[in-house]
């Protein structure tokens, strides 16, 4: 926040840091009216105590704003080493069914069903989602990553409504690849990715592969995009307890959460000049947080960006 | 093969079962040692498969689509010019059409022969679902539940990252691959995801053992049961009961996000991994991605009564087939594997030495692994190597 703070501020003032309420099974209307009102929101990570008696707070999110869309760009950051270098892809995950949908049964003792569910407008959603992205995002191509040679009906559906919208986006590639096809050629070589689009559970996984072959959870923004343009942008790493408070913590997820929000919202100019800020300061490596590398606080990385950003103007 | 006709039906008569000449027990305890009696690779209670007449085993062959058919035929020359005493029985599949009767006859002969290698059976998902996928089929009819695949850094290959050894073993039959899908209402479609106790235990338990013959120290079990509670939970508590019987090994568990995630960052960590069914298609094409490539990893895949073994990452390769550029490697280490299954490890460990010479030291390496070489290439180094250190083969 201090950093938007340093920019000549446009945003209206509404950019929401939601937090978690007291074991209500929803978030509180003050928040909610906000979110109703701004559109936009960014978020830190949220603590899901165990047998809290309510269900977790992203999920609580998710559903209220009905976020479908769960984008995650994952660019190799020049500067934090990892051996994957020229990663630049982006996976879409449908983020309300598939396998997740929690529906569970004991049939008989000793066998469970898990119920994985696929409707016709969750995937025209996300498939249209993915292509409007890539379209203004100036991606040129989009594969929709499945497993319908074992799961038919349900992923077969899924890829008949992205071929179907792929139909009206003529300007952009389409290919569907298997998901374990995408999985070797992904850790081979991820520079022939761009745009993936894929259910619920091969989201999950992929989206953390990408962000792994960029350096893990700490550097990896994400957005979550909701039915009447609500979009909610957050850093996906855990809550930290051990660091909280301490000035330990990498902000660079955040940040580039933040960067990802200014691009939806059409600031442009200060999303870049902010990600270039980041970039050239962990690309330097003199203030970097520990588990960059380095052994500066928290503050000290921000200070540094800040700086980075007022000598831009 | 009137008189192989012959003495099936003479072994089918003696023993009314039908099966492999192994106590069809199927009583699945916890601890290690009842189900060891029954397990068909053990000690002194183990016997090859039945079709073996004369001191020569007969091996289904099924080759498959893409580059099947042509190593298929690399690996039966190979075999004939190293003298092992196998003999193929070929049964072709064709997966162009919607009949089982080729499958179904395939499945014959390996419930005939106990033993089978196959290529990679393609799955057109456009059909109907009434169309199965072949390969999933043949897993299921003859129950071979586990899968099995050692990935291991190879010197000589580049890759990324080194030192990797991990051995995967995959619950092969139930999980997502259920196929059991239904359209409730037009528009929303349901897929079942079926996870059994009984299944979890025996999968956990061939993972234990073999961790044991192996010399792995520990077992890392990858789920997603913080989603899937009740499904993977039970495979997780599955898995934590039969650990307790084996306190030689340890045991920690990892959610499939976060594993992969730690696979493309530090895939050393890693000892041996246990999962479900998809996770499992996920973890082991990571990894074999991570060694090199599908071209090198080869997979087991092990029932109580047969094996069937293949290329690890299950790809047709259509779109190199025919054109001599496939690597061989993949196909010879599983037609190694299945030496070794049939009790005849010097044959397999002349082939296996061979060929990971080619690979490593010759470097002779296919388009897959950067180099220009072609199979054929490729064969040649590895018959050169026989030749060279090895007992009396035919002549080139």
């Amino acid at each position: 926040l201090k950093l938007f703070t340093t920019l000549r501020d446009d945003l209206q003032g509404n950019v929401t840091a939601i937090k978690g309420p007291g074991g209500k099974w929803m978030i509180p209307p003050d928040a909610k009216e906000s979110m109703d009102q701004s559109k936009i929101g960014l978020k830190g990570p949220l603590k899901t105590p165990i047998a809290a008696g309510h269900p977790s707070m992203n999920l609580l999110l998710r559903k209220t704003f009905d976020l479908y869309a769960n984008v995650r760009p994952c660019v190799s950051i020049e500067g934090y080493k990892t051996p994957y270098t020229d990663v630049n892809l982006v996976t879409i995950r449908e983020n309300t069914e598939g396998e997740y949908s929690g529906i569970e049964h004991v049939i008989v003792d000793g066998v469970v069903q898990s119920i994985k569910l696929i409707t016709e407008d969750a995937s025209r959603r996300i498939a249209e989602y993915a292509f409007e992205y890539a379209r203004n995002n100036q991606r040129s191509s989009v594969t929709a990553v499945h497993k319908a040679n074992i799961m038919r009906m349900s992923d077969g559906l899924f890829l008949r409504k992205c071929r179907e919208v792929a139909e009206t986006y003529k300007d952009i590639k389409f290919t569907e690849m298997y998901l374990d096809t995408v999985c070797l050629n992904m850790v081979q070589d991820p520079t022939q990715f761009d745009v993936l689009v894929m259910p619920n559970l091969y989201g999950d996984i992929l989206s953390d592969l990408c962000a792994g072959l960029i350096g893990g959870l700490g550097v990896t923004p994400s957005g979550n995009i909701g039915a009447n343009g609500v979009a909610i942008f957050e850093s996906v790493h855990g809550t930290a307890p051990d660091i909280a408070g301490l000035d330990m913590a990498n902000p660079t997820a955040l940040l580039l959460s933040a960067v990802m929000m200014l691009r939806h919202m059409g600031l442009h100019e200060y999303g870049k000049k902010i990600e270039t800020a980041c970039f050239d300061t962990i690309r330097d490596k003199k203030v970097l947080t520990k588990d960059l590398g380095g052994n500066s606080k928290c503050s000290e990385f921000t200070a540094d960006i800040c700086r980075r950003v007022v000598d831009m103007d | 093969m009137t008189l192989r006709a012959a003495l099936c039906a003479l072994s089918r008569a003696v023993r009314p079962g039908g099966c492999g000449g192994l106590p069809l027990s199927r009583t699945l305890q916890v601890c290690g040692a009842t189900i060891h009696a029954s397990h068909p690779r053990q000690g002194s209670t183990y016997t090859p498969p039945p079709a073996r007449y004369g001191g020569r085993h007969t091996v289904t062959l099924i080759p498959g689509d893409g580059i099947g058919p042509e190593l298929a035929n690399h690996v039966r020359e190979l075999f004939w010019f190293c003298c092992v005493p196998v003999d193929f029985e070929l049964v072709n599949v064709d997966s162009s059409l919607t009949a089982e009767d080729d499958i179904n006859n395939a499945i014959m002969s390996i419930r005939r022969n106990g033993v089978a290698l196959k290529g990679n059976l393609e799955t057109n998902h456009n059909l109907p679902p009434s169309y199965k996928s072949r390969n999933n089929l043949l897993r299921t009819s003859l129950d071979l539940y586990a899968n099995v695949m050692h990935c291991q850094s190879l010197p000589g290959v580049k890759t990324r990252h080194r030192n990797i050894d991990i051995m995967i073993i995959r619950e092969n039959t139930e999980g997502e691959y259920s196929s059991l899908e239904h359209e409730s209402v037009p528009g929303v479609v349901e897929c079942l995801k079926i996870i059994t106790r009984v299944n979890s235990l025996r999968i956990a338990d061939f993972a234990f053992q073999t961790a044991r013959q192996n010399g792995r120290r520990r077992i890392t079990a990858v789920h997603k049961a913080n989603i899937m509670k009740l499904g993977d939970g039970l495979f997780l508590e599955c898995c934590k009961e039969v650990a307790s019987g084996y306190p030689d090994i340890a045991f920690d568990t990892l959610i499939v996000d976060n594993a992969t995630m730690q696979l493309v960052s530090r895939p050393q960590q890693f000892d041996m991994m246990l999962m479900p069914n998809l996770y499992g298609n996920v973890v082991s094409n990571v990894c074999a991605g991570l060694v090199g490539g599908p071209g090198l990893v080869p997979g087991a895949n092990h029932g109580e009564h047969y094996a069937l073994f293949e290329a690890g990452t299950r790809n047709t390769g259509r779109s190199i087939a025919n054109r001599n550029s496939a690597n061989p490697t993949a196909m010879l280490l599983a037609s190694c594997l299945l030496l070794d299954h049939l009790k005849l490890p010097a044959y397999a460990h002349m082939i296996r030495r061979a060929t990971l010479s080619t690979v490593t030291e010759t470097r002779m390496h296919t388009a897959d692994l950067g180099g220009q070489a072609s199979t054929s290439d490729v064969i040649k180094s590895i018959r050169n190597a026989i030749q060279s250190t090895g007992p009396l083969t035919q002549s080139i």
